[in-house]
Parts: C-alpha cells; structure tokens; sequence
C-alpha cells in the first residue's frame, strides 16, 4: 500500500507503524510520531494498523527557538 | 532564584539553539552565558540521514534543561499534537506554546493560544505560552492553568526589542506574581536589560545570539545584561523626570552671594 511519510509517498509492505518504521531505516532513533495529525506514542506503535493514504510524520529534536 | 513551574534556576538568560553557525559555536555560546535552559524543535526526520540524533546528543551532553516549542503550528490540533510528541521525546511536560496567527509578523493566534493551552494544561503539561502583552488573554491564560506567560518584545528575530514599552509594563504591574519572560525581538543586550529593569523575570534570546558576528562573546554579554538589568531592578530605580535636578549639593557653592 502507499503510504505518505514525512509528505512523501511510500510504498510499504508493513501493516503496523512499527514495523514502517523498521522498513524506513529508524532503527533505535529518537522520534515521535503522529498518523493523520494524531500523536502516536511509541507504546503503541505496534498495535497501530495503517492504511492506504495514510500521513505518517516521524519527527526528531531539531534546533529551535 | 527565577522559579518555573517549581523548578530553580539562577540564570535568568534562556537561549534558542537555532541559527548558529555551528554546533559547536552552539555549545560555547550556551556555556559562555551559564544557561540552563535552552529552547528545542521537532522537525521531520529522515530514516537514512538521522539528523536530529546528533543535534540531540550535543543537547544531552550540555546538560541544560529543554524547553520544547511548537513552532509552526498554525492550528490548535497542531500544536496539541506537536506537544504531545514533543513530551514523548524530550521527557518533559514543559512546551513552549505557540499558535502562529499570521506569517509576516508570527503573530500568535491568542484565540487558537487559550485553546490549546486549556486542552494541555488539562492534561499534565506545563505550559509556557507564547503571547503579545494583551492583559485579557494573559487572564484567560492564567484561567486555564498557564503559571508562567512568554509576551513577546517584538516580532520573532526582528531585534527591535521592547515595542510597546506601556502595554508590558501594563502587563507586568498587572501580574505581579506571575513569572513574565519576554519572549521574542530582542536584539541586542540593553533591550534584555531594559526587560529586567522593567521588572521581568527572563529573557529568551535565539537570533541576536546565533546570528551576530560572534554568537560566544554575545552570549556573554547578554548574560551580562540579564544580570545587570536584574540587579537594578532589586536595586530600586529612580523615577524619571522632566526637570534637571543637581546631583552636587548646591549649599556652598563657591562665588554665591
């Protein structure tokens, strides 16, 4: 299925958030993330089913003011 | 002490870690003002570059407290969702609340700010919300559980220091408990110690740091600023006048009648 990361279309043959994230190289990385504008907590990544369409956002610590 | 949500700080100084020339021109300058807080994003991370893992690691090694912002955030969903991660990732239930309202100025969208600062403060955070110097949305702020206020100076990264020197200092006599930290349009270290004068708590300086000539020595001297402006404001100013009034004393004055 697509799916859109980061505002990017990805083709992913993972069913769940975590295993996207595994797919997309994240690894142990610290980030947070959100489907459709939701937060995710990392807890519940596994459990967290995507489908077709979509918006994942994995954000990390970035300078800011 | 400066005390926020509890916690004790000495410094008086918060430093944004945006616009440095370098990371490490980044960590010289936060130690070269003794701060210990500084400002932090979160932005989209890319699976193969990993970017925000370095920058975070040269935060933890500084070993400064963080304050999270929402930065961007247009809407109330936004900048809820936005915190929310921003708790997962930095570990604190801080969040430098801002609800942009308009592009040219970043002017805060105080009516989407009260929102999303009831919605979060409802639910544990401790939240520190970015706002103009308007006593009516500061009461509803304070209504809905903020216990810290962030007005701005001037618009973010303009450097033209305190705009409206009556609506803040309104704002300060207004909220004489409350601890007030002008957020935004400082410029350069006497706008800082005008704001400590004036009787606020803190100032947080990004972009008159990180983009002047040499971002260390300014640190340095915004530190400098912050303290001298506080010390003077323990100190009692004395109060303006129009008249000149002679400071040596005027009784034996030499070739008087």
């Amino acid at each position: 299925m697509r799916i859109l990361v980061n505002g990017a279309w990805r083709e992913t043959l993972a069913a769940e958030l975590s295993a996207v994230l595994e797919e997309l190289g994240y690894g142990e990385a610290v980030v947070a993330t959100a489907v459709n504008g939701e937060f995710v907590a990392t807890g519940v990544r596994a459990g967290t089913r995507l489908a077709e369409g979509d918006r994942v956002e994995v954000l990390a610590p970035m300078q800011g003011g | 002490m400066l005390q926020l949500y509890g916690t004790s700080l000495r410094s008086r100084l918060l430093l944004g870690t945006a616009r440095y020339p370098s990371p490490a021109v980044l960590t010289a300058a936060v130690r070269a003002a003794r701060v210990e807080v500084v400002t932090v994003a979160l932005r989209r991370e890319s699976g193969g570059e990993r970017a925000g893992q370095g920058f975070w690691s040269i935060i933890r090694e500084l070993g400064v407290r963080v304050l999270p912002n929402t930065a961007g955030c247009h809407s109330v969903k936004e900048a809820v969702s936005t915190a929310h991660m921003a708790r997962e990732v930095f570990g604190t239930p801080w969040i430098k609340l801002e609800v942009i309202g308009e592009d040219d100025t970043l002017q805060p969208d105080v009516f989407g700010l009260t929102e999303a600062a009831r919605i979060l403060c409802a639910d544990g955070f401790e939240v520190f919300p970015y706002t103009t110097e308007d006593l009516v949305v500061a009461e509803r702020l304070l209504a809905v559980g903020c216990r810290v206020l962030m007005p701005w100076g001037a618009p973010i990264g303009s450097g033209r220091g305190l705009n409206n020197l009556f609506g803040l200092s309104a704002l300060r006599a207004h909220f004489p408990d409350v601890p007030l930290i002008i957020d935004a349009g400082i410029g350069v270290p006497s706008h800082a110690a005008r704001a400590l004068e004036l009787g606020f708590d803190a100032v947080l300086i990004n972009t008159a740091v990180a983009q002047a000539g040499d971002p260390v020595q300014m640190a340095a001297a915004f530190a400098q600023a912050v303290e001298a402006g506080r010390s003077a404001r323990l100190a009692g100013p004395i109060e303006p006048r129009d008249l000149a009034a002679p400071s040596t004393p005027v009784i034996g004055t030499a070739f008087r009648r």
